[in-house]
């Protein structure tokens, strides 16, 4: 019997991420290098089944993702199953391409809330992130969703050029009467990782905002729920990356993969199964790559013994894998880990970081790993 | 702490379900969810925004008639509070 049939884990989260297509280029997209090449998106039918799956195993939430799930014209039809199944729905969006009424239909049939990106306070540096104009429609899409009664979180990702205007970043939250801020640290995989010479901020710029986000948590105590989310670079110990693999997210991919997080099909070795093939259910208990990292046998030293194993579980597979080329490492995160000198390399290279080009989210770079 | 003549009721992002696997209500939120334990399902199924927190004290003082009355006010005032701070439960006016 597997690891997983043995356990019982529950999702509890399903990550959908309905397309790879995006308007915007981020330069710290989450999506994997090679998103352009896995084109073929499972079909309407085939995710309204994904939920009624979900529900069946446990799954209380659905993240609406991508890319940016509004490219898709189904989406209605997917909030309203949720909604049939109680399924509670975040729609994650840039906010781009929408209309006031799209926005009031999606409430009618359920959407329980909205999730949009900033990538800074002003036009210029929030566009130069997301290559391309689309900072004053984002606030005019945030003002949108307020108005029609929609709860509204308001998600900037941080990093060097940015953390210092968290006070805005604040600020603007407040005057858009954001039910929730999320202040979430660049996670360095994918096209952060590539781009991480140019995001990764030092240690004083983390501590100052660290600070200032505490002190608008407790001012804004009860009206403004405020997140604010440390980068692994400047932690002793790596967080419990989906708080373990394979035991509470579940996430398919818009090509219908089933995966413990958006990264992993990016390490070697792992087999993935897909929606089309088998059903939901026996994919989060059966599954190879789902089974490869839950438990403990997996673990070597200092993991092993360590008696926070069960807390952070080893930290991120994938951090592991893109930075030592061993998915099985100690989390480079972690101060114990072995490989932990490439972390500390990484931030006195942001100390003394001379400026260096952006590189965007581009089909281009398809085929590089 | 809460007024006894306030109103409490769900903030917008909160939705409460009732879940089959673990016999449970639960509230969810945005990427949160909290399992509730019995008597805090019933203090949130009145939180419509129509009961004051004294109307909705004298219901469960009802409902758990072997509870004192003290305790059971402690608990909704406590219960409240923290909601409230957490902001998953607003007041009206």
């Amino acid at each position: 019997m597997s690891a997983g049939a043995a356990s019982g884990y529950r999702p509890y989260t399903l990550v959908a991420e309905l397309t790879y297509r995006c308007p915007l280029r981020c330069v710290y997209c989450s999506n994997p290098l090679d998103y352009a090449r896995r084109r073929d998106e499972v079909d309407t039918e085939g995710w309204l089944r994904v939920l009624r799956e979900a529900e069946a195993l446990g799954v209380v939430q659905v993240n609406l993702t991508g890319g940016e799930p509004l490219v898709r014209d189904d989406l209605e039809a997917l909030v309203a199953e949720a909604e049939r199944l109680e399924l509670y729905t975040n729609l994650i969006t840039s906010g781009i391409p929408v209309t006031r009424d799209r926005l009031a239909r999606l409430r009618d049939l359920g959407l329980d809330n909205v999730q949009i990106s900033i990538q800074d306070v002003s036009a210029g540096p929030s566009d130069r992130i997301a290559g391309r104009r689309s900072f004053d429609r984002k606030l005019q899409v945030a003002r949108w969703i307020k108005e029609l009664g929609l709860p509204l979180t308001l998600n900037t990702v941080l990093h060097r050029e940015n953390l210092d205007r968290v006070p805005e970043v604040i600020e603007l939250a407040e005057a858009l009467d954001a039910d929730r801020l999320e202040l979430a640290n660049t996670q360095y995989l994918g096209w952060a990782l590539l781009n991480r010479r140019a995001l990764l901020p030092t240690r004083e710029q983390l501590a100052q905002a660290r600070a200032i986000a505490a002190e608008a948590r407790q001012r804004l105590k009860g009206r403004m729920e405020v997140l604010f989310v440390t980068p692994d670079y400047y932690v002793d110990f790596p967080k419990s990356c989906m708080d373990g693999w394979g035991r509470r997210f579940l996430l398919v991919s818009p090509d219908g993969l089933v995966l413990p997080c958006h990264v992993a099909h990016t390490l070697p070795g792992l087999t993935w199964e897909s929606v089309r093939d088998r059903p939901l259910g026996e994919i989060w208990r059966d599954s190879p790559g789902f089974n490869a990292f839950r438990g403990e046998a997996w673990m070597s030293e200092p993991c092993r013994s360590c008696e926070r194993r069960t807390t952070d579980f080893g930290g991120c597979r994938c951090q592991a894998y893109h930075l030592t080329g061993n998915a099985a490492a100690t989390d480079p995160a972690c101060s114990l880990a072995p490989a932990h000198a490439l972390i500390e390399a990484a931030r006195r290279e942001a100390v003394d970081a001379a400026p260096v080009a952006l590189e965007y989210r581009t089909r281009r770079a398809g085929a590089r790993t | 702490m809460i007024a006894a003549d306030a109103r409490p009721r769900l903030a917008p992002k909160v939705r409460l379900r009732f879940d089959r696997k673990s016999d449970r209500f639960m509230l969810l939120y945005p990427e949160r969810g909290m399992v509730l334990n019995p008597t805090a399902a019933e203090i949130v199924k009145r939180c419509t925004g129509e009961l004051t927190v004294t109307e909705i004290i004298a219901q469960l003082a009802e409902q758990y008639a072997a509870q004192s009355r003290d305790a059971i006010e402690r608990e909704v005032v406590q219960f409240l509070d923290a909601m409230t701070d957490r902001g998953l439960v607003r007041s009206e006016p």
